[in-house]
C-alpha cells in the first residue's frame, strides 16, 4: 500500500512539475486557432503543429528576434561564470589549504563574509551598483554586468568549492609537492584533474543564476545590452500572443539545458575512490 | 649525503611536539624510529620533509643548510600510513608520475615505472586505478612511486599499519628486499611494532613525548633498554613492571617473593627498585622458583600466541604463552616468574641491569 502511495504521490508531483512546461512547449507549436479552441495537448491529433510562435521570435515573421538577446545572455553569463569560477576556485582552494586571519577571525569568519553577500536582497544593491556604474561609465555595456553578476556568483562559487576542496585529501597537495610539484603545480596537476564534479556543480549553479539573473539586467541596461529573460519580459508586456510567448520561453531555458547536459558527465561520484585508505 | 639534525624542536602554542633532536643519518642504512602514538615520529618525518616548520635547531643534507628548501626541492619520498595515491590515475599513471615531474624522458620513465610495478608485484594491474585495488596493493602502488625515483631520503610513515595481518608479514618480508635498491638514500621507517624494528632495522631511534630516549643496534636495545618506558615501547606486549627490593642478597618482588639475588644483579646495593620481565619470561601453571597468584582480567589470542592480562598483589602482570590456551575472566591461576630474566630499574625508571641473552 505505502508503495503504491509512494509511486502516486511521485506520479502526481512529476505531473505537476513538467505540466507547466510541456503547456509551454506545446502551445509554442499552435496555431491561434489551436489556442483558442481549449486544452489540447498531442500534435497532429489533436491540432496541426506549426513554427509559427518560433517565426515571431527569430526574426523570421518581421515580429521580433531574440538571436542578440541570447547572444547577449551567452556572452554574459559566460564571463560570469567563468571569472566566477574561475577566481572562486583559486580562493576557495587557499581557503581550504592556507589559514588567514586576523585575531580571532579565520578561514570560516571569511566564508561566511563570501557568502553574508548573499543575504542581501538585490534590490539592496541596485542603487550603490548603479551609481557605480555609472561613475565608471559602464551602465548598459556588457562589461558592466558582468561585473555585477560576478560579484553576485562568486561567494556561490567559493562557499561549494572551498566545501569541495575540504573533501580532497591534504596529503594529495603533500604527496605532490613531496614528488616535485610546486604548490601551483600540485593544485593545477593533482587537485584540479580531481575536481571536476566540483567544477561542474559550481559552474552550473553560476551558469543558472547569470543566465536567469532578471533584475539586474532591468536596472543596469538599457537598450544596447538586452539580456534574453529581460527580453522575454519585454514580450510579457506587449501583445505578443500566447504561442510567441511559450515559444520564446522554451527558447530562453534551452541554452541552458544544452549546458546542464554537457557539464552533467563530469558530476560522476567517488572521484576519490583510491586517494587514501 | 647524510641528513643531519642539530638540537631540533617544534612547538605548537603551549604544546612541544618535538625538542632536542640531534641525530645524523647516513646513506644505505635502515633507521627505525619507534614509539608509542603521538611519540613525534611522523612529526619528525614532515619536519625532514618540510611538510612541517621546525621551531628549533636546524637540518642540514650533505652539509647544507637543508631547511632553506621548499618540500619540492628537498628530493624525498613519503609513503603514509594511509595508502594515498593520487585517484583518477592509473598504477602506471601514478608510479610514473614522479619520475615524469624530475624531468626524465617518456620512453625513460616508462621503463623504470615498470620495472618497479614489477618489484612489488603488481605487473597484471598497470591499467587499473587505486580504487580498483585491495589495500595491500593501494600501499604497494605507494610503496612504488616513493622508490622509483631513488629519492634522497625516504620516509615510510608506518607504512603496513592499515594492512591486515597476513599482509604485514608478506610485506615485512619484502621490505628488506625493496630497500636494497635504496643504497644511496637514507631510509627512515617509522612504527610501533618491535617486530619491524628488528626485521628491517640498522639502526632503532626511540621516540618517546617528542624525544629520542634510546638509539642503537635494534636487538641491543631490545636487550637493554636504557629505562622503564623504552623498554614498554620496545616489548610488545608491554614489559610488566613491578615494584622490589633487594635486602641482604634476597630480591623481594611485590614485598610477597623472595629469592636470592640472581647472577646478573650480584652486587646490587640494598635498596627499592623496579623489575620488569618480558611478557615471554614469565609463563603459567609451572612450578618455578618463584610463584605467585594472579586473577586473569584478559585473555587474548594473537595468531598462535595467547596472552593473559592479569591482577596480581604484585602489580599487573602480561604473560605470553605460544599456542592457543582457554583462560576466562575471573580465573585464579599460579604464574611463574624467574628472576634470572628480571630487568632491575632504579626508581626514576634507569636500567641498572638486563638478562642478557
Amino acid at each position: 500500500m505505502s508503495k503504491v502511495l509512494k509511486y502516486a504521490f511521485i506520479i502526481f508531483w512529476t505531473l505537476f512539475v513538467l505540466a507547466p512546461l510541456s503547456w509551454a512547449v506545446v502551445t509554442s507549436f499552435k496555431t491561434p486557432e489551436a489556442v483558442n479552441q481549449g486544452a489540447t495537448f498531442i500534435p497532429w491529433v489533436q491540432f496541426d503543429p506549426t513554427l509559427a510562435g518560433w517565426r515571431d521570435i527569430l526574426g523570421i515573421s518581421g515580429y521580433t528576434n531574440l538571436i542578440p538577446n541570447m547572444i547577449n545572455s551567452a556572452l554574459i553569463t559566460f564571463f560570469a561564470s567563468f571569472i566566477s569560477v574561475t577566481l572562486g576556485g583559486l580562493a576557495a582552494y587557499g581557503l581550504s589549504r592556507f589559514r588567514y586571519g586576523w585575531k580571532y577571525y579565520g578561514n570560516s569568519d571569511i566564508i561566511f563574509f563570501f557568502i553574508a553577500q548573499r543575504i542581501l536582497p538585490p534590490v539592496v544593491l541596485a542603487i550603490p551598483f548603479f551609481l557605480l556604474l555609472k561613475s565608471l561609465n559602464l551602465l548598459d555595456t556588457h562589461l558592466g554586468l558582468i561585473l555585477v553578476l560576478t560579484s553576485g556568483l562568486m561567494p556561490i562559487v567559493v562557499w561549494l568549492m572551498v566545501d569541495f576542496f575540504n573533501q580532497v585529501p591534504r596529503e594529495i597537495d603533500e604527496m605532490a609537492m613531496l614528488e616535485g610539484c610546486n604548490p601551483v603545480q600540485a593544485f593545477r596537476r593533482t587537485i584540479l584533474p580531481l575536481s571536476k564534479p566540483g567544477i561542474a556543480i559550481s559552474a552550473i549553479f553560476a551558469v543558472i543564476f547569470g543566465w536567469n539573473d532578471l533584475f539586474f539586467a532591468l536596472v543596469l541596461t538599457f537598450a544596447n545590452v538586452k539580456t534574453l529573460p529581460a527580453a522575454v519580459v519585454a514580450l510579457n508586456g506587449t501583445v505578443t500572443p500566447f504561442w510567441t510567448l511559450a515559444a520564446s520561453a522554451i527558447f530562453s531555458i534551452l541554452p541552458l539545458i544544452g549546458f546542464v547536459f554537457i557539464v552533467e558527465r563530469y558530476l560522476a561520484k567517488g572521484g576519490f575512490t583510491g586517494a587514501v585508505r | 649525503m647524510s641528513l643531519e639534525l642539530k638540537d631540533l624542536g617544534i612547538t605548537e602554542g603551549t604544546d612541544m611536539i618535538l625538542e632536542g633532536i640531534t641525530f645524523t643519518f647516513d646513506p644505505g642504512r635502515i633507521y627505525v624510529l619507534m614509539g608509542r602514538t603521538a611519540a613525534g615520529k611522523t612529526s619528525l618525518m614532515r619536519a625532514i620533509a618540510g611538510l612541517l616548520d621546525f621551531t628549533d635547531g636546524d637540518m642540514y643534507f650533505n652539509g647544507e643548510d637543508f631547511d632553506v628548501l621548499p618540500t619540492w626541492k628537498r628530493n624525498t619520498s613519503m609513503v603514509y600510513q594511509q595508502f594515498i595515491n593520487y585517484p583518477n590515475k592509473t598504477v602506471l599513471g601514478n608510479v610514473i608520475f614522479p619520475l615524469l615531474r624530475s624531468g626524465v624522458n617518456m620512453p625513460e620513465a616508462k621503463a623504470k615505472a615498470l620495472e618497479m610495478i614489477d618489484k612489488v608485484g603488481l605487473r597484471n594491474f598497470v591499467d587499473r586505478k587505486p580504487g580498483e585495488l585491495s589495500g595491500g596493493q593501494q600501499q604497494r602502488v605507494a610503496i612504488a612511486r616513493a622508490l622509483v625515483r631513488n629519492a634522497d631520503i625516504l620516509l615510510l610513515d608506518e607504512p603496513l599499519m592499515n594492512l591486515d595481518y597476513k599482509l604485514r608479514e608478506q610485506l615485512r618480508e619484502d621490505f628488506r628486499e625493496l630497500f636494497t635498491s635504496t643504497k644511496d638514500s637514507v631510509t627512515i621507517y617509522a612504527t610501533t611494532e618491535p617486530a619491524e624494528a628488528l626485521l628491517i632495522g640498522d639502526e632503532l631511534l626511540v621516540m618517546h613525548e617528542g624525544r629520542i630516549i634510546q638509539s642503537g643496534v635494534p636487538a641491543e636495545v631490545f636487550e637493554n633498554p636504557n629505562s622503564v618506558t623504552v623498554a614498554q615501547i620496545v616489548n610488545d606486549p608491554p614489559m610488566s613492571i613491578l615494584a622490589a627490593s633487594v635486602s641482604q642478597g634476597t630480591l623481594s618482588i611485590g614485598h610477597a617473593l623472595n629469592s636470592s639475588v640472581p647472577a646478573h644483579l650480584a652486587g646490587i646495593a640494598d635498596g627499592d627498585y623496579q623489575v620488569g620481565f618480558r611478557a615471554s619470561d614469565l609463563a603459567i601453571g609451572l612450578d618455578g622458583e618463584m610463584t605467585v597468584q594472579g586473577e586473569v582480567d584478559l585473555v587474548e589470542v594473537a595468531g598462535s600466541e595467547t596472552l593473559i592480562y592479569l591482577n596480581t598483589p604484585t602489580g599487573y602482570t602480561i604473560v605470553q604463552e605460544e599456542g592457543i590456551h582457554v583462560h576466562h575472566a575471573g580465573d585464579k591461576v599460579a604464574i611463574t616468574v624467574s628472576p634470572q630474566r628480571a630487568f632491575l630499574f632504579d626508581l626514576t625508571g634507569k636500567l641498572i641491569a638486563a638478562p642478557g641473552n
